[in-house]
């Protein structure tokens, strides 16, 4: 079996698996007790905020702890925005291609009165700095644009834009769940004021993240109840769980360079044998993208069946096609790239682990080729466009 | 829990009836490729009997595999039956399909239609 749906989620590491389960055991107290059992919670709870805080270059108290990336989204945008309504400030800019968790949150501002300006991503899926510099007006309250983009891959100029919100003044938060782990964050030097991450994308437990929120940027809780987290996220904390995802954040973080070399080596590997397939293409910039991320879409046949005769053969993907997300439109972010209806419907993404070698690759690039070949000997499209009846659009 | 039945799986991994027909005398081509599905079906009618029905598809599991099995149910059939044919009589003969799938079968039963439209129109 090979797993190649990493960005979906990630298979917890031996050494997290290891911290929950002893924590379960042994940590089951209540940070918030003032008893030996509660501190000794309380303990491990402020050793993983250390941690966490540590390799992003954060500080302790700027790291809040979540239920995972979706819901620290939701919190730093309405936090940004409940500050630009008291200030009058309504307009926030993000991109056509955000996550869910952000584009959904940004239509509820919407209808509260917010105007968004969603920013293009053009044909390599990566936003121009000079267009977020153009977007933003006087009363702009927050920009959000991804760290990298959950299926294609491609990484954002976060830098850059960073620098140009601090000059202009304007709260600046990344959905970082597909990068955090995967590659170089620095908090400072990136210019960011809010991130949100998810433990499961980086070998962590699922129901775990954390909301990194500046030290001065004003954080409204979405959970009312006791003072947990500073006030900001009411509930007994997920000890284990915190617990198990510093780990995997420290042992991500500590062999990033060389998984990322290899993987890099693994995902140009790839992308160079589905090349080799008539009528395919790339998307999204082959060089500004995640060490594992390899997104292609196929002319004249459809994602679901290719999914289901790649799983049948021990491959494990996904794709942005309409029948895979229960919609009759495909992924918002093929579209946002430019790619048609007809050939997002075609899409692959192939998300690559840290074991997967050469041989994996080769037989991914063996299974596809077939697969789609197959598929294309009985599609009505192919037929019409291999007899000229109908233009190749890729 | 499977998304599809034994034998949708079934169908989709091993269609019967694929290809097309050289001198079929009804062709009926449904839906688009904007939406994801295209179904095109050929019919050879002799004496009011479905002598022969084949397909292409482009499109997900269930497409494929529906369009298999409209295939199955009018092969050999009188064209009277054939008319006859539905998308729930597909989609049962499926042992049921996904709700928000529900429309293959539904694409399926108008591809047959469309052939054997074009075929009425051919002898009319």
């Amino acid at each position: 079996m090979i797993y190649a749906d990493n960005a979906a989620t990630t298979k917890m590491s031996p050494k997290a698996i290891q911290t929950m389960t002893a924590l379960l055991k042994e940590a089951w107290g209540n940070p918030s007790s003032l008893y030996a059992q509660g501190q000794r919670a309380r303990e491990i709870l402020e050793k993983a905020r250390g941690d966490v805080a540590a390799v992003l270059g954060a500080e302790p108290r700027e790291i809040i702890f979540t239920s995972g990336g979706s819901e620290a989204d939701n919190q730093a945008i309405l936090s940004a925005a409940a500050l630009g309504r008291k200030k009058g400030k309504l307009h926030i800019v993000s991109t056509a291609f955000e996550h869910h968790a952000v584009l959904h949150t940004l239509d509820k501002l919407r209808k509260e009165g917010f105007e968004v300006t969603l920013l293009d991503v053009h044909e390599n899926g990566i936003v121009r700095p000079e267009e977020v510099e153009a977007a933003l007006r006087g009363d702009t309250c927050l920009v959000t644009i991804m760290f990298a983009n959950n299926e294609i891959g491609t990484i954002q100029p976060i830098r850059e834009i960073g620098a140009i919100c601090r000059k202009k003044g304007v709260l600046f938060h990344t959905d970082a769940v597909q990068a955090v782990g995967h590659v170089p964050i620095d908090v400072r030097a990136d210019n960011i004021d809010l991130l949100s991450a998810s433990a499961h994308k980086f070998h962590g437990p699922k129901g775990v993240g954390f909301l990194y929120a500046r030290k001065g940027v004003p954080v409204s809780s979405l959970i009312e109840g006791g003072a947990q987290e500073r006030g900001k996220r009411a509930g007994t904390e997920n000890v284990p769980g915190i617990a198990a995802m510093a780990e995997a954040l420290g042992e991500a973080c500590g062999q990033m360079a060389e998984n990322a070399a290899h993987l890099t080596e693994m995902r140009d590997r790839l992308i160079r044998g589905l090349s080799g397939i008539p009528h395919s293409a790339l998307n999204g910039d082959p060089v500004y993208r995640l060490p594992g991320n390899v997104s292609f879409c196929f002319e004249g046949i459809e994602g679901e069946s290719l999914l289901l005769l790649l799983d049948d053969r021990g491959i494990q993907a996904s794709s942005g096609s309409a029948c895979t997300s229960g919609s009759l439109d495909p992924s918002h972010v093929l579209l946002a790239i430019g790619r048609v209806h007809d050939v997002a419907h075609g899409s692959l993404r192939l998300t690559l682990g840290e074991e997967i070698g050469e041989a994996e690759v080769d037989e991914i690039i063996k299974a596809v080729k077939e697969v789609v070949a197959y598929l294309r000997s009985f599609s009505p499209i192919w037929r019409d466009l291999t007899l000229g009846k109908k233009e190749y659009i890729l | 829990m499977a998304l599809y039945s034994e034998k949708v799986m079934d169908h989709f991994r091993n269609p019967r009836n694929v290809g097309i027909i050289e001198d079929a005398n009804g062709i009926g081509e449904v839906g688009n490729a904007k939406c994801g599905d295209i179904m095109k079906m050929y019919l050879k009618i002799e004496d009011d009997v479905i002598q022969d029905v084949k397909f292409e598809t482009f499109g997900c599991g269930s497409a494929i595999a529906s369009s298999s099995m409209a295939t199955e149910l009018i092969k050999g059939k009188p064209v009277a039956d054939a008319m006859r044919l539905t998308n729930q009589a597909v989609a049962e003969a499926l042992d049921g399909l996904p709700d928000y799938k529900m429309h293959c079968s539904v694409l399926a039963e108008e591809a047959i239609q469309s052939a054997l439209e074009d075929y009425r129109k051919r002898n009319a």
